[in-house]
């Protein structure tokens, strides 16, 4: 559950008993901010979410502080490394030590809150987090770069349709064979799952 | 009025305008890259940011000191948060210390040293800007701002131009003229105060170094040198020498040395400027037009006028400056081939000015189709020629400028500080030269640090009302004021740069130091040991209108078409 806006933090099911007043939420790194509340559930990625919350406040610094201007702008490069799979561990170390100053350095209300929704998934969701950086995976599967296309062999009827419509060519097979998606070369646009009349192709997270 | 407690020691206040100040005063240097207590508080860097008993936050330069208020300057996070501050800032700025003209003296490389940054995480992602190389005077170098602002509000608060700009937010903010426009094309008035308020390389001199020492290297060239009076009290502490001790006669010796042919004193040339102004403000006052006569020595100012008050262009004296004037006189003296041999004459001013550069290109700057200054060189310029050519400074011998341009009076000399060119009028319109005369005038009210100034003296029975004014915002008060006829002055001297030629923005930096009176204390002492202290009783001067100047005294001396 994200709270109070984009630069609100994020709380779990556990914190569903917390009362929505500004001194509670405030105990668990959220704000009440625009009082906005968005639910999301296990299809949502909080490593994406935290990137999707940065870009925006990256884009609203007026650029005037220190912190706010030149952080926020390097904890943004820091998620987007770690959800096109890039990422590596020390990068959670700098964007821990990048958003706490930035909370405590920044000159308005806008860099001290930009880093909250990165401090509070890091602290609650730190897990999907590593996953990103460690196996390559994203659980939710919307992190498009760390998305794995699969043929079903088992219903897969050898149509052609998804190798015709690959943009890039990285369908292969015989007709009335299942067909098979090289890794290397997809780019995970989705077209064959799109295309696929028989829900043969699937993501693996 | 109060008491705080700083890191656990008890601290008085008084009338501190901020909590930064009050540290400073307790003894901690706490960095900062965007506070002058000269221009507003800006607030941006964050580097002063202090914690306080609550664990809160907060920019010790943006709060008020209150009594009672316990904060601590070096908490381990804070120092943490601002070792992180000057690594960001690093990591979007051009890392080319060792070619930087700012290497050793740039605000922001000396803080890396000082908050041991080894290594920068974080690559450079910004966009290589082109740089601005279109003033005479002055380099931009986008690459190498770090958006602090403190030429903005230089050139906005000091100098009334505002010439600079931000533009753009976030990541793409960046310090530039309006519309980005060259800033030559701006109404920047080259006086170089944003160079001087800089931290970093961002805006720096436009060096002219290379073409004094080819001029040096040739042995078909006269190289002669023309040296300032703000110079003098401006090189001595580069060298480990007394900060604001006249060190003119090792410039000298320095200058020799170095291949200059000759030596002169710009106080020679300040001497003839006296006589020339005055006789023209006599004749304004007998003919009472185009009063206020406003003094043209400095270029900055006289171009402020053009920009900014053109309808006041008739009052400005014709007078060319002390520069101009000298640099026509040593071109005219070298013109025959007996005192040429054939040898071309290069003049080499040595200014602590950036406007001087620019003051050289004007088409007025010009006699028998050629410039008569050829190079200008600023102090920070001369300071670094020293350097290159390896001689110890501080062990030279003194020397005396050479003749027949070598002396000044004492007028000449103080011609470098805000209210010299008056008192040096002054000095000439009175008969006597006993210390109490001299004394009297000296207390007139024509010194002193306050940006304006303004007084009466009488002149045979005439009130003369007079306005001295340093920094080029405090001469947008004054005009205004002119020109809406709520002051009456017959003479306003106006130097661009705060304090006058000796904070111009030619002269070496250094960031916090008691710099302008120390340098202010240097002219005034260099005055009081001058045996001449009135223009019209420099001997050189009364032969110079007999010989060289004879019938050529408009020709050389005064300007005839405006800018």
């Amino acid at each position: 559950m994200q709270i109070g806006g984009p630069s609100g933090g994020c709380l779990t099911t556990e914190h569903l008993d917390v009362g929505l007043d500004f001194d509670s939420v405030k105990k668990y790194g959220a704000i009440v901010g625009s009082g906005g509340l968005v639910v999301m559930d296990e299809h949502t990625c909080m490593v994406e979410v935290a990137r999707f919350f940065m870009s925006f406040t990256q884009r609203e610094s007026c650029g005037k502080c220190v912190p706010c201007r030149e952080g926020t702008k390097r904890m943004l490069e820091i998620l987007e490394r770690i959800v096109e799979g890039n990422g590596k561990l020390s990068d959670l170390d700098e964007l821990q030590e990048i958003a706490e100053m930035v909370k405590s350095m920044a000159l308005c209300g806008l860099g001290k809150s930009a880093p909250l929704p990165v401090l509070s998934t890091l602290k609650t969701f730190r897990d999907e987090y590593v996953e990103h950086i460690v196996d390559k995976k994203c659980r939710a599967k919307t992190c498009q770069a760390l998305r794995k296309y699969r043929i079903n062999e088992e219903l897969c009827k050898g149509c052609g349709k998804c190798a015709k419509s690959c943009p890039v060519g990285a369908i292969t097979g015989k007709r009335r064979e299942s067909y098979h998606i090289d890794p290397e070369l997809c780019i995970k646009c989705d077209t064959c799952r799109d295309n696929c009349a028989f829900e043969a192709i699937y993501v693996e997270a | 009025m109060g008491t705080m407690t700083i890191d656990g020691r008890k601290v008085e206040f008084t009338n501190e305008k901020n909590v930064l100040s009050v540290i400073r005063k307790a003894g901690i240097n706490l960095p900062t890259l965007c506070y002058h207590s000269e221009v507003s508080t800006f607030g941006a860097c964050r580097l002063c940011t202090v914690e306080d008993d609550r664990g809160r936050t907060f920019a010790s330069c943006s709060e008020e000191p209150r009594d009672g208020m316990v904060i601590y300057t070096n908490t381990g996070r804070i120092k943490k948060y601002r070792r992180l501050i000057v690594e960001l800032l690093l990591a979007a700025h051009c890392r080319d210390c060792t070619t930087c003209v700012k290497n050793g003296e740039c605000v922001l490389q000396g803080l890396a040293a000082r908050m041991n940054i080894s290594t920068v995480r974080f690559e450079n992602t910004r966009e290589l800007r082109p740089l601005d190389t279109s003033s005479p005077a002055l380099v931009r170098d986008p690459n190498k701002c770090i958006l602090c602002g403190d030429c903005v509000r230089a050139c906005e608060e000091i100098q009334g131009v505002g010439a600079l700009g931000f533009a753009f937010r976030g990541t793409d903010a960046m310090v530039m003229p309006a519309f980005n426009k060259p800033i030559a094309e701006t109404d920047c008035v080259n006086c170089g105060q944003c160079r001087v308020y800089c931290p970093t390389g961002a805006i720096s001199i436009k060096t002219n170094m290379d073409e004094v020492w080819d001029a040096l290297a040739d042995p078909d060239t006269r190289v002669v040198a023309q040296v300032a009076p703000a110079v003098r009290v401006a090189v001595g502490d580069a060298f480990g020498l007394p900060a604001g001790r006249s060190v003119m006669g090792k410039i000298v010796t320095m200058l020799h040395r170095l291949g200059f042919d000759e030596v002169y004193d710009t106080t020679f040339s300040a001497d003839l400027t006296i006589m020339e102004e005055t006789k023209e403000f006599l004749e304004r006052v007998g003919q009472g037009k185009n009063l206020p006569l406003l003094t043209s020595c400095c270029p900055a100012w006289v171009k402020f006028v053009h920009d900014q008050y053109p309808e006041f262009i008739p009052n400005i004296s014709t007078c060319r400056s002390p520069q101009e004037m000298f640099s026509a006189v040593i071109k005219e003296h070298f013109k025959g081939y007996e005192k040429n041999q054939g040898k071309k004459t290069v003049v080499v001013s040595i200014m602590p000015c950036t406007a001087k550069k620019m003051e050289i290109l004007r088409p007025d700057s010009v006699n028998n189709g050629e410039r008569n200054t050829d190079v200008v060189l600023t102090t920070t310029e001369l300071i670094r020629m020293i350097r290159t050519s390896g001689i110890d400074f501080a062990e030279l011998p003194p020397e005396s400028s050479d003749m027949p341009f070598g002396l000044g009076s004492g007028g000449g000399v103080i011609f470098g500080v805000t209210g010299g060119v008056t008192e040096a009028v002054l000095r000439r319109l009175v008969d006597k030269h006993d210390k109490e005369s001299l004394d009297a005038i000296a207390q007139c009210g024509v010194r002193g640090e306050e940006g304006i100034k303004e007084f009466t003296v009488d002149y045979k029975g005439i009130p003369i009302n007079v306005c001295v004014v340093s920094g080029l915002a405090n001469a947008r008060t004054v005009m205004e004021r002119v020109k809406n006829g709520e002051a009456n002055y017959q003479i306003i001297e106006v130097m661009a740069c705060r304090q006058g030629c000796i904070m111009g923005g030619g002269q070496p930096v250094k960031p916090g130091a008691r710099t302008k009176e120390e340098r202010t204390r240097g002219l005034y002492n260099a005055d009081s040991v001058m045996v001449i202290k009135k223009a019209d009783e420099n001997p050189t001067i009364a032969a110079l209108y007999e010989g060289l100047l004879k019938g050529k005294e408009h020709e050389l001396l005064h300007n005839t078409i405006p800018w």
